[in-house]
């Protein structure tokens, strides 16, 4: 093992942490403002990979152009979402709202399924080959993309909660349901608009891979406990504690692939999640 | 709760109109087509799972998204024994159990002990999982990816746990399910059932009168994990195959919980109905657009849906509704009775 594959893997890892951290940061408002824990999440980043793989094969539009469409229909997406399946069961015990999101994701996979079939598509960019050489690092430049335009929607989102009133209300409704009530915030809207907010980013994220990742219906599978693992090592409910969590995970997830043969480099993000459940169940920033 | 209106007769007659119904099924089945006896062997052996994942989930109320990790540890155990050694899959099977029983008490203890719930149990127990299935799919001993083939002995033998028709598989499942209900009827009225129903309704209430949480939640996952197990060697006879995607992937969870959920989580007969109804209405949909990929799994998606928000007690919890109100009605029929002989 030299010095630059070392290199190389710390940056790949760094890289694919600004889209974990984006997937997450959607989980984790969700899970703060309504408490539930969705595990449709992983089936809704496929959604969002399904709509720019169509734009792009129908339409020509790039796939970043196609965020223009994808984060205002993934946004309506989740409000319908919140709207019809959530609301209703907003006050059920906790297993009844995980089962609920369960039967979502194995719809949600199973209308991919149904819709586009079980083949892997791939989007071919023009621009897909491009690399660029920083010292003796290479980067692939979709993936900086991609890490970038992760931690920038990520930031703008830090900025609307913090800055705009409506932000403030999301906050508020997160943080004491019935006081945000009390002062006259709308807290069902703000539901739908979080539930939206959640699902747009989750969308966003799945546009931003769909150029260098290949897509199929259980697409989603492969990024569900990821998520998790982000948003809990974190601290569930904490923005920077995700952004932080995507890049523990990006980094722990290609050293291990370095550093132990095959794929079982996996189980070293894994045993570390597990041990900080253990430990600090509240996550590492909170 | 149940205590109360706790009425025996009443509860056996449900023993009762069960066995009746296995028998009447084990004299069917002999009749049945192939296909239609695997359909039945699918609801027992879910139903069976269901179960197993009731034990800690539905009485003891921890929701585990991990279970796949016993069902495979069980699966494999008895395999690699069978293949390498020639060791009865029987004799597998009990040590397959006692193994995942004891993965149970490993899980258990460590996640209960820092005092994990709802949610964070669910992925702690759904991260263990992975880890076994990564470590089935990288590891000779477990074949890899290729997983294990069960080698074909000719034609039926029982020390093998191989057999050439279809039908000691169902008496077989069907032992097994008649075994793990009868431990959750025993669970349902018994002291350590009560315990962990305490446990489920009110941890901090149940921890203050003096029950051992750590302990009996633990206890729970263990008999969970023990029978689940069971689950998986009957999958490997039965298929003669794995992979570490079948032993340990998701689709062996979402089969418990869904069925089980939909049944009714927590009591007897919810794991069985569930999957019966769920079993029934997927081979009929499968046949009906079996050419279309995804639709019967979509439609079963929905009615999960529904039940979840229509019906959060499954279907038992419609039946358990009814019941009540019933024995309301007769107790209220015999305090007029009673009224009128003293008058």
């Amino acid at each position: 093992m030299d010095l630059r594959m070392l290199l190389q893997a710390i940056v790949s890892g760094l890289l694919a942490g600004g889209v974990y951290a984006l997937i997450g940061v959607g989980l984790n408002l969700i899970f703060g403002v309504m408490k539930i824990i969705n595990f449709a999440h992983g089936s809704l980043l496929m959604l969002g990979m399904y709509s720019s793989y169509w734009l792009f094969t129908f339409f020509k539009i790039d796939p970043y152009l196609s965020l223009m469409i994808t984060v205002p229909l993934l946004f309506l997406i989740g409000v319908i979402i919140q709207k019809l399946l959530i609301n209703p069961i907003i006050e059920y015990p906790e297993n009844n709202q995980l089962v609920l999101t369960m039967g979502l994701m194995l719809f949600l996979e199973n209308l991919a399924l149904f819709l586009w079939g079980p083949d892997f598509r791939t989007v071919k960019v023009s621009y897909v080959g491009t690399v660029l050489s920083i010292f003796t690092v290479r980067i692939n430049l979709l993936r900086f993309i991609a890490f970038a335009g992760g931690l920038l929607l990520a930031l703008f989102l830090y900025i609307f909660l913090k800055k705009t009133d409506m932000g403030k209300a999301i906050r508020a409704s997160s943080e004491e349901r019935e006081g945000a009530l009390a002062v006259g915030i709308s807290v069902k809207r703000i539901h739908l608009i979080s539930f939206g907010i959640g699902t747009a980013c989750v969308g966003a994220a799945g546009t931003l891979l769909t150029p260098f990742l290949y897509l199929s219906p259980h697409v989603g599978h492969l990024f569900l406990l990821t998520a998790f693992m982000v948003v809990v090592m974190g601290g569930l409910g904490s923005f920077v504690g995700a952004i932080m969590g995507g890049f523990i995970i990006g980094l722990t997830e290609s050293l291990g692939a370095v550093l132990l043969p095959g794929s079982l480099g996996q189980i070293i993000p894994f045993s570390l999640f597990v041990i900080i459940l253990l430990f600090k169940p509240t996550g590492l920033f909170k | 709760m149940s205590a109360q209106n706790y009425n025996p007769l009443k509860k056996w007659n449900y023993w009762l109109v069960f066995l009746a119904a296995a028998c009447g099924l084990s004299w069917v089945s002999g009749l049945l087509s192939s296909y239609l006896l695997h359909v039945v062997i699918l609801i027992l052996y879910f139903a069976f799972l269901g179960s197993a994942w009731n034990i800690v989930s539905g009485y003891a109320g921890q929701f585990s998204f991990g279970h796949t990790a016993f069902f495979g540890v069980g699966a494999y155990f008895s395999s690699l024994l069978y293949v390498e050694s020639g060791v009865s899959p029987w004799i597998g099977m009990i040590a397959g159990g006692l193994l995942a029983a004891g993965l149970g008490a490993f899980i258990g203890y460590l996640t209960f002990r820092f005092k994990l719930k709802g949610a964070f149990f669910a992925l702690s127990t759904f991260a263990f999982s992975e880890m076994l299935r990564i470590i089935a799919l990288n590891w000779s001993v477990t074949g890899k990816a290729m997983g294990i083939l069960i080698p074909l002995k000719q034609g039926s033998s029982l020390q093998d746990f191989q057999f050439a028709s279809k039908l000691p598989y169902y008496y077989i499942i069907l032992s097994m399910l008649i075994l793990v209900l009868f431990v959750s009827y025993g669970l349902d009225h018994s002291r350590l059932g009560y315990y962990f129903k305490a446990i489920r309704e009110d941890e901090e209430a149940a921890g203050s009168l003096g029950v051992n949480i750590l302990k009996y939640k633990t206890i729970a996952l263990v008999i969970s994990a023990f029978f689940t197990a069971l689950g998986g060697t009957f999958y490997a006879q039965y298929m003669f195959y794995i992979d570490p995607d079948i032993a340990f992937g998701t689709n062996v969870t979402i089969e418990m919980i869904v069925r089980t959920m939909l049944g009714g989580v927590g009591t007897v007969f919810g794991p069985l109905i569930g999957s019966a109804v769920l079993e029934s209405i997927s081979e009929v949909m499968r046949s009906f657009l079996g050419e279309y990929k995804g639709v019967h799994i979509m439609f079963y998606a929905v009615l999960l849906i529904l039940v979840m928000i229509f019906f959060p007690h499954g279907v038992m919890g419609l039946v358990k509704k009814k019941g009540k109100e019933d024995s309301r009605d007769i107790t209220k029929q015999h305090e007029l009775v009673g009224n009128q002989e003293s008058e």
